[in-house]
């Protein structure tokens, strides 16, 4: 027997605004085992972060199906943990306050608050001193640089232990070298907590170093173009970017979103 | 900024001690290092440090001169050119009015400084009310709001004969005024913070299982308080404009009553001592909003300074 992939995407198509409105994807398919990690690419605008909406049940699907642990998607999740480029933390609250959010918020974590108040921010220290924020605890966010913003983010997505972890181009907004060292970052948590994972990204690098599975799209309105598996054992070093594996591998994937791209030109040419 | 440096600087290190400030632009051009500054330097660099200091001082006196500049001037140009009493009281004068009358004046002071507060306490709660509404219901912004931006374009004077038909002569009518006048900003203000939550927020939470209200009290209040404190400055200052004009036009007492049977009477310099303590009570009540804004919301008023550097 094969067990049941963790989410399926089947036939969707989204569209805004009524039936003139932009059309952001367009029969698209996908399965994400469970405890899997996958990244999706594709040019901006090809509704990559709709796809995440679809997905954590925020938005319908105009048309088409999607389930998640086998039931089917009509209303927020409830139990997904997000993070966007924008770190989104509350600026009044300290970074442990921020971290516990997930346990203010979902019902039944919530309803245990004030008994389980001591076990779940002993949770949040220990998820803290894994992301390297030990020490930081009582800062306020506006005291934190822009990748420790991050971090923080990471953990009150992961805090409340979801199935399913959700990542809108996390680490857009970071330098180089902060952006490679959460790479680093994100991989222990996920081998940590093995969650499932979808994260969207349009850095190639990014897509190849974290996921087991790349799904590249096309231009709006999007769809799957091609799927490619990584194999690179875990964890993932900064040095196996370099072997040649790994550059192909990114070579590749560079020369469909181009084509992807091309696409998208000659279709606003007609 | 460059001469706040430099007064902190003193503080830590006084000018006895030059030998731990670091290097000026000046220095580091002439002597690449710390050690070996010639004696010169040190002392242009104390020069430069204490000048700031005194910059310091001067502006945080500034205002009160210029006050005691334009009391100069109006008692002098009211003495030379011999402008009558009735028409514009010398400073002086009003001052003299002010002792006269001191009782009168401070119980209808405390008359209208009670209407003020009375009303501005329900602008706060119904503004807040209202505001957490509109702010968090697209449902009650489409209905609500036009009314509200209807109903605050509505001069006030033209609302009192109303009110004094409704609640007769006194003190009710002044509370209402103060109350009308003051609550749209603060509605305004709280809707706004509300309304202008992150979408990301909000998908994060929601995410979560979040209902509607849940993002309003654990985001969307939090988040509208220093919109909040900003409104109610302008809202205190509105709220005594609102008590007054009632209390001019049907009061009984209160400090607007006051001006108006002393203007009758052409006692100008009774009306002008009106003016001025009313003047004082507002920028009192501006100034304690203003301390309770920045006690309360320090997280939205925080330093550039503070931020950290590294990943």
């Amino acid at each position: 027997m094969t067990t049941r992939p963790f989410v399926e995407i089947d036939r969707v198509w989204m569209r805004y605004n009524g039936s003139g409105g932009t059309l952001a994807l367009r029969n698209t398919s996908l399965t994400v085992d469970k405890q899997e990690f996958v990244a999706v690419v594709g040019p901006s605008g090809c509704g990559k972060s709709t796809l995440m909406r679809l997905v954590t049940g925020l938005w319908p699907a105009s048309a088409g199906s999607v389930i998640v642990a086998g039931k089917e998607v009509d209303r927020p999740l409830s139990i997904a943990g997000m993070a966007f480029q924008n770190p989104t933390l509350l600026p009044w609250r300290t970074v442990l306050d921020n971290v516990m959010l997930p346990f203010e918020v979902v019902d039944t974590l919530a309803a245990r608050l004030r008994k389980d108040r001591a076990l779940y921010e002993q949770q949040c220290r220990e998820l803290l001193e894994l992301v390297g924020l030990k020490g930081f605890e009582h800062k306020n966010p506006w005291q934190l640089s822009g990748g420790m913003q991050q971090r923080a983010s990471l953990c009150r997505a992961l805090v409340h232990q979801p199935q399913l972890l959700m990542l809108d181009e996390p680490f857009g907004a970071l330098d180089v070298f902060t952006r490679e060292d959460l790479w680093g970052v994100l991989q222990n948590l996920w081998l940590a907590r093995r969650p499932t994972v979808i994260l969207v990204t349009h850095d190639l690098r990014e897509a190849a170093f974290l996921a087991d599975r790349i799904l590249v799209m096309t231009a709006r309105p999007g769809r799957i173009m091609i799927e490619r598996k990584v194999d690179l054992p875990r964890p993932r070093t900064p040095q196996m970017t370099y072997s040649s594996y790994f550059q192909d591998l990114v070579q590749d994937l560079r020369e469909h979103i181009d084509r992807a791209r091309q696409g998208e030109e000659l279709a606003h040419a007609e | 900024m460059q001469s706040e440096a430099v007064a902190t600087l003193l503080t830590d290190a006084p000018p006895s001690k030059p030998a731990e400030l670091p290097p000026t632009k000046s220095q580091i051009k002439s002597v690449p290092t710390n050690d070996g500054m010639l004696d010169s330097e040190l002392a242009r660099d104390a020069a430069i440090v204490a000048a700031a200091v005194r910059r310091r001082r001067f502006m945080r006196l500034l205002p009160w001169l210029v006050i005691t500049g334009l009391l100069l001037l109006w008692e002098i140009g009211v003495r030379l050119f011999d402008i009558p009493e009735f028409v514009l009281p010398a400073p002086t004068v009003v001052a003299q009015s002010m002792a006269k009358w001191w009782s009168p004046i401070v119980s209808n002071a405390l008359q209208t400084l009670k209407t003020t507060l009375i009303g501005f306490a329900m602008a706060n709660v119904l503004g807040l009310a209202l505001g957490v509404l509109v702010g968090s219901s697209t449902m009650v912004y489409h209905g609500l709001y036009p009314l509200l931006i209807a109903f605050n374009s509505i001069p006030k004077v033209a609302l009192v004969p109303i009110l004094v038909i409704w609640c007769g002569i006194g003190t009710l009518p002044a509370v209402l005024t103060s109350f009308l006048i003051s609550f749209f900003p603060i509605t305004v203000n709280v809707a706004a913070g509300i309304a202008t939550v992150e979408p990301e927020l909000r998908d994060v939470l929601r995410a979560l299982g979040a209902r509607p209200l849940k993002i309003v009290r654990k985001v969307g209040l939090p988040r509208s308080m220093p919109y909040y404190f900003a409104s109610l400055k302008i809202a205190i200052t509105s709220s005594f404009l609102g008590s007054i004009l009632a209390e001019t036009i049907a009061g009984q007492s209160g400090i607007g009553h006051l001006m108006i049977v002393a203007s009758s009477r052409f006692d100008v310099p009774l009306v002008f001592a009106g003016v001025v303590v009313t003047a004082a009570m507002s920028v009192t009540m501006y100034t304690i909003a203003t301390i309770i804004e920045t006690r309360t919301i320090s997280w939205a008023t925080r330093s550039q300074g503070d931020q950290a550097t590294g990943v």
